[in-house]
């Protein structure tokens, strides 16, 4: 193991000690924690929330060649806090990860960066929008007045691989749960959580063989928390999915004692609807073996209120992220009562 | 008055079973000139008996005299001095001196007991057939060409008593008559008393008389 | 059966036992004691290299020191990974210790390591990890520090904001690690150093660590001397068994493979008891060794051993290689022996003249192997070569000589017994050779390493006097002290003379610029090997730039020749200066160029020249707050200096004493195997009218003669040993060269030493004759019966 691990403990693949306080607003170490019923303001909320321990930009894209061989892109950027607050200089608290991930259906590439906050290596500033780590970074290219991430470029790059896309929006941000408050367990711990699911992308991506020309859609992930999983839960499957229909689907379930499920099923207007604990069903249909262990690539997903039945089957099985932090994360394709593309993470195998 | 002589002597060794007499009360003389044949089984304290003459062993009891000098009566040194000037040793073997060529061997004794006469000592040499093996060493001599040069050299220093351990022993029958003869004749000549302890009754018969040792004991 | 039988000699001789085991013992532990020192510091070098680098990895720095923490920033932003280190010196408690400061996230892997068990947070909210040793020199302090073997001694690790903190060095760090790859085009002022500090050790310290490797190998040769005459007394002891056990139809397959494994359980045995001892050497040397790396080099090398298994198999291997090498002869001419080979004893080890004329023939190859070596060679290890050839020809000439002169001494010898001596001694010269042999190596290397030192200790006292003529010296906490310190002292001393230096690259080799005051202190005092005319003036001239002795023997610069300084161009050499106990290149030019040339340079040190040290040293600490520890006067600087010398030497010392104690253990071992065939020798003079007093006197006179003529014969062997080691390994390793002096007292007192040791060895074979009376000598003749 090592120092790394040891800062991103404090990520969502691993419990978290604080429990409770959830009506006070803070924790025992005085970080925020996420409160039902506070309204999310934007641009404000597209930037740092650093009074909160954990938080990330995540983005995900779909993407075809000319060919139309598939691939698929990720760009995340992690923000960890040792303890709430912002300061200048080496003192300050905040600690960003960086990862990147590049997916065709024969390879799967990934990398990561660590940066220290307070001396510039890495920061999110709200407006004019751009997150930054080292030089990976996803800046807002909105015209003004627009919402910042109605359009954005996204560009990381690592020694045998790299990419650059351009996104436009084609839909509003939506918000999970209950106005963006998103439930995460049984117990009640919950996070912020929007998205903006719409966009059109283009770009380029390098990859040994040269560069390639791309285009597909992309997802974007916001989430923020003090407390995101019980104790008990071990991780996730989670799924983000464009239907050709345009309807989208977000699901997951947090595995532990008791599996807890949640998703938001969104109209093309962007019109979202929150699905409760139970509502979603997910069944592995098949494991491949991913970096020394069995990891369930292949679902069923059901919506049984919506006659909803999908199968969903891996581009390229072996999307192991093997980083310090590890995970699987890659593209899918959809089939079933509907079909259609998306992104799976699952974590916690 | 006797050149040498050797009165009761008693010698015991140490063994696991306790002490074993060799010698119990053995007496002899030998006189200026006279060849004495000492002879005895093996193990019947013939070469103790020669030991002691030459003040080399110790004795449990009786006298060891050289004339009037009585040889408990002398340290170590004096002892010494004997051996060097007084007495020859010649020995079945580990006679010379490896170190030392032929000539200096012969010469050794004498130089040590400051009675070394460079023309006798040729003279020996040339009677001892040792005249062209003067530069050699002893290992590269045959065994009866080495017991030839120890009896030279002990014939050399022309001690006053030759002491003789089967000088003969190793040697096969036609040498061993050859360099006994050449002894007996020099020492006759010299006038020096000869004590020769031998097993064979042949060699003791040539000598003026033999003594016969039997468990210790003169029979 | 047959292993038994063999084995049963050894109860019956049990000296001979004894003395092959502690031969094998000895020499296993020399060996292997070395190589725990050298895996020791080898190991620490590692983990300071591992700190601060990944595997070759580059680091980015700027000739002046320092680099604004912004270029790190922008570096990364730009796509080129490195990370920050932020370093200095800081007093921390009770000592002055290096402060490293780095960033954890972006640190090479070897870095975050040493912080892998410990508590990370703490670490970033001003924590350090620190080598046991250190924490525990440093007692009191602030500081949280963690305990952790993977930080080398006298370092402190903490995060890089804790040291800039504490450094007063805000915004700014000392380089750049590179953990990717390098950029496409360097930015401005930086320049890349592809030596990590690790590896720079490694170049620096070789030369100490073949010193001790080539002592190690030369006690395991002494050692070897031992077992080989033990175990060739046993084999031809043991003939005539052989010859029964062969004619009992023991096949000769098994009887040579008891005799191997007889052989190899020996080297088990002593192998272990090597290595625990070898083990227990070297705990007790390594103090000094570190104290000796540490003050010579800057390696930061614990003080405590770490038993680690690399040393101890390798060591083990040694005493079965040399187990092999001492035995293989035996068996060699065991397997070669017909079935009834008369027993000869005697013959063994009596070499003919054929075999000693092959010694000399040997020797004077090696010796011409050595004179090319000393004429063409270039290089430690030519240097080194040429040491091995040199001593291993006096060696093999040892009997040869000896004899020749113990033939000389007969000629002119008279009296009988006097002759008898000389042929005698002369006669047993092949049975004692391999002794002497042993013997002439120890006394020369002695006496080589001895006057190597002695030379060296009288020019380094000379020069230490020369150097440090500033009554005190004054280490600011960092620039702006440095500014406050200079003006406060200016009008209450007779001159301040600040030290600033940057790291250069000097004609390839890593080293550093230093700046020098045009003042009087220099022009009087500093010593010069070799000078341009005017070099004083010139230099005040800013026309060039005086060396050290190191940079002038390593490139070949010498007055007239020109030198590269960074942001000056080609300067001219005006004059070589010694600069001893410093292994890296330096240059000189005077204070106003070198401001020029490196702006903003901090000043390091200040050397302050005073009649009146007392009430400057009040001054500082009363008036300025100076801790006691920013003040280092002359008296302290030159203890700490002649200290650091003779730690150097002490381990050399050491291994002398021991190489001589395995020699004496030789002759003692050789004398005491003989003694038995000695009596045999001895019987017919004591039959002759010798006393047995007489002879044992004889035998111990000869001991003595042989050991003076071996001294004899080793003391030019051991001046030329110096010649080299001053001229050759000297410059190599150091990069100075010091002249040789001669110290006949010290002679004397080894010689009297090598007498004492000589004597030792035959005492007891002695002393057992003369107890024994006549009787020993007198069982020679009763085994005719």
């Amino acid at each position: 193991m090592n120092v790394k691990v040891l800062l991103f403990c404090l990520l969502p693949a691993a419990p978290v000690l604080a429990q409770g306080f959830a009506g006070l607003g803070t924790d025992a170490e005085g970080f925020a924690v996420p409160e039902r019923g506070r309204a999310l303001q934007f641009p404000r909320d597209h930037g740092a929330h650093p009074d909160y321990r954990i938080e990330w930009w995540y983005l995900t894209a779909t993407l075809q060649d000319a060919d139309g061989r598939d691939y698929g892109a990720q760009w995340t950027l992690f923000r960890s806090a040792l303890a709430p607050g912002e300061s200048e200089g080496w003192d300050s608290p905040q600690v960003w990860m960086g990862h990147a991930g590049l997916t065709t259906p024969d390879t799967h590439f990934s990398a990561e960066r660590f940066a220290r906050g307070g001396i510039g290596q890495a920061d999110v500033a709200a407006a004019p929008f751009a997150a930054r780590i080292d030089d990976w970074h996803m800046t807002s290219t909105a015209p003004d007045g627009a919402d910042a991430y109605s359009a954005l470029q996204i560009a990381a790059r690592d020694a045998d691989f790299g990419y650059d896309l351009r996104l436009e929006a084609n839909g509003p941000l939506v918000l999970h749960g209950q106005d963006g408050y998103s439930v995460k367990s049984a117990a009640g711990q919950a996070s912020y959580y929007y998205s903006q699911p719409f966009y059109s992308v283009t770009g380029t991506l390098d990859l040994p063989g040269g560069p390639v020309a791309v285009t597909g859609q992309g997802w974007l992930d916001r989430e923020w928390s003090s407390q995101p999983l019980a104790s008990d839960q071990t991780g996730w499957d989670w799924f983000s999915i464009v239907l050709e229909d345009g309807h989208r689907l977000m699901g997951f379930q947090l595995r532990g004692r008791q599996t807890f499920t949640a998703g938001t099923w969104i109209t093309p207007q962007g019109q979202a609807t929150a699905l409760p604990d139970g509502a979603l069903s997910f069944t592995p249909q098949g494991t491949a073996q991913v970096a020394g262990r069995d990891i369930p690539v292949r679902w069923q997903i059901d919506w049984p209120e919506q006659g909803l039945s999908l199968q969903t089957a891996p581009v390229n099985p072996q999307s192991w992220m093997d980083l310090t932090v590890s995970y699987w994360e890659g593209p899918i394709r959809v089939t079933g009562s509907h079909d259609g593309r998306g992104y799976l993470e699952m974590t916690g195998y | 008055m006797s050149l040498l002589a050797l009165k009761d002597i008693h010698k015991s060794f140490a063994s696991a079973e306790g002490p074993v007499a060799v010698l119990q009360g053995v007496s002899l003389a030998v006189q200026a000139g006279e060849v004495v044949a000492l002879t005895g089984e093996s193990g019947s304290g013939k070469s103790t008996l020669l030991h002691i003459a030459a003040g080399l062993e110790p004795v449990d009891a009786g006298q060891v005299l050289f004339g009037t000098q009585d040889m408990a009566a002398l340290p170590d040194a004096g002892r010494a001095q004997l051996r060097r000037g007084t007495v020859g040793l010649v020995f079945q073997q580990f006679n010379l001196v490896p170190s030392l060529s032929v000539g200096a061997n012969l010469a050794f004794q004498a130089r040590l007991a400051g009675k070394h006469d460079a023309a006798f000592c040729t003279d020996l040499a040339a009677r001892l057939g040792l005249a062209d093996l003067l530069s050699r060493y002893p290992e590269q001599l045959s065994g009866g060409q080495q017991q030839r040069v120890a009896i030279g050299r002990a014939l050399a220093a022309r001690p006053e008593v030759l002491l003789a351990d089967e000088p003969t022993g190793n040697l096969d029958e036609a040498t061993g008559d050859a360099v006994f003869a050449l002894m007996l004749e020099l020492a006759r000549a010299q006038g020096t008393g000869l004590l020769l302890v031998t097993h064979s009754a042949r060699l003791a018969g040539q000598c003026d008389h033999a003594i016969h040792l039997r468990n210790g004991r003169l029979a | 059966m047959t292993l038994q039988a063999l084995l049963s000699h050894w109860a019956r001789n049990k000296m001979q036992l004894a003395m092959l085991l502690a031969g094998l013992t000895l020499a296993t532990a020399l060996w292997s004691g070395v190589q725990a020192l050298n895996a020791q510091a080898r190991g620490a070098y590692a983990t300071a290299a591992a700190l601060v680098s990944t595997d070759g990895a580059a680091r980015l720095e700027s000739p002046s020191g320092q680099l604004p923490q912004a270029l790190f920033v922008e570096l990364r932003r730009a796509g080129v990974l490195v990370s920050p280190v932020a370093e200095g010196r800081f007093i921390m408690g009770d000592t002055r210790v290096t402060l490293l400061g780095i960033e954890p996230l972006t640190a090479p892997p070897g870095t975050a390591a040493a912080l892998a068990d410990g508590d990370l947070q703490g670490f970033l909210s001003g924590g350090g990890y620190a080598h046991p040793e250190t924490v525990a020199q440093i007692g009191a302090s602030d500081m949280a520090l963690t305990p952790s073997q993977a930080v080398p001694v006298g370092t402190v690790l903490v995060d890089i904001g804790t040291a800039q903190t504490a450094l007063g060095m805000a915004d700014q760090i000392s380089h750049l690690m590179l953990t990717g790859p390098a950029p496409d085009a360097m930015p401005e002022g930086l320049r890349m150093a592809q030596a990590d500090a690790g590896a720079e050790l490694d170049g620096l310290t070789d030369s100490f660590h073949l010193n001790l490797t080539a002592f190690g190998a030369l006690a395991f040769a002494v050692g070897l001397f031992i077992v080989h005459s033990a175990v060739g007394l046993a084999f031809e002891q043991r003939r005539g068994l052989f010859r029964t056990l062969r004619s009992l139809g023991v096949p000769l397959r098994s009887l040579t493979l008891a005799l191997a494994l007889e052989l190899a359980l020996m080297a088990l045995i002593a192998g272990l008891a090597g290595l625990g001892l070898g083990y227990v050497m070297a705990a007790a040397l390594l103090p000094d060794v570190a104290a000796t790396l540490r003050g010579l080099y800057g390696a930061p090398v614990p003080g405590s051993l770490q038993f680690s298994p690399v040393w101890a198999l390798a060591g083990l291997a040694m005493a079965f290689a040399g187990a092999g090498l001492a035995g293989g002869q035996a068996l060699w001419r065991l397997w070669h022996m017909p079935v009834l080979a008369p027993a000869q004893p005697r013959a063994w080890a009596i070499a003919s003249g054929r075999a000693m004329r092959w010694q000399v023939v040997g020797a004077l190859a090696l010796g011409a192997l050595a004179f090319v070596l000393g004429v063409f060679g270039s290089g430690l290890f030519a240097g080194f070569a040429l040491l091995a050839a040199a001593l291993l020809a006096a060696a093999l000439l040892t009997p040869a000589a000896l004899a020749l002169c113990l033939r000389m001494a007969a000629r002119l010898a008279r009296a009988p017994v006097v002759q008898w001596f000389w042929a005698d001694s002369r006669q047993n010269l092949p049975r004692l050779s391999l002794a002497l042999m042993a013997l002439m190596l120890a006394l020369a290397a002695n006496i080589g390493v001895g006057t190597m030192v002695a030379s060296f200790r009288a020019t380094f006292i000379g020069w230490l006097d020369q150097r440090l003529v500033a009554e005190m010296t004054v280490t600011p906490r960092d620039a702006a002290q440095a500014r406050e310190l200079e003006a406060f002292l200016t009008s209450r001393v007779d001159a301040v003379l600040p030290l600033r230096r940057v790291d250069a690259t000097l004609a390839g080799q890593p080293g550093a610029v230093y700046a020098m005051r045009d003042h009087a202190t220099f022009r009087d005092n500093w010593p010069l090997i070799q000078a341009a005319a005017d070099s004083w003036d010139r230099l005040a001239g800013e026309q060039g730039a005086l060396i050290n002795e190191q940079l002038a023997r390593r490139a070949g610069l010498w007055p007239g020749d020109r030198v590269a300084l960074p942001g000056a161009g080609d300067v001219a050499i005006l004059g070589v200066y010694p600069d001893y106990g410093n292994p890296l290149a330096q240059a000189i030019v005077t204070e106003d160029w070198f401001d020029r040339l490196y702006p903003d340079t901090p000043t390091r040190q200040l050397a302050i020249r005073t009649d009146d040290p007392d009430a400057t040293r009040a001054a500082l600490l009363d008036e300025f707050g100076l801790t006691a520890q920013a003040i280092t006067d002359q008296a302290q600087a030159k203890a700490l200096s002649l200290a650091i010398f003779e730690r150097t030497f002490l381990i050399t010392g050491a291994l002398n004493v021991l190489t001589l104690s395995v020699a004496a253990l030789a002759l003692f071992a050789t004398l005491v195997t003989l003694s038995g065939l000695r009596l045999v020798q001895l019987a017919p003079l004591w039959a002759m009218g010798l006393t047995v007093r007489q002879l044992a006197g004889l035998e111990l006179a000869r001991a003595l003669v042989l050991a003076g003529l071996t001294m004899v014969l080793a003391l030019p062997v051991g001046l030329m040993l110096a010649q080299v080691l001053l001229a050759v390994i000297n410059v190599q390793a150091f990069g100075w060269r010091l002249p040789l002096q001669i110290f006949p007292a010290d002679w004397a007192r080894l010689a009297f030493w090598a007498g004492l040791a000589m004597l030792a060895a035959s005492a007891w074979p002695a002393w057992r004759l003369w107890r024994g009376g006549g009787e020993p000598l007198l069982r020679v003749f009763a085994y005719e019966r």
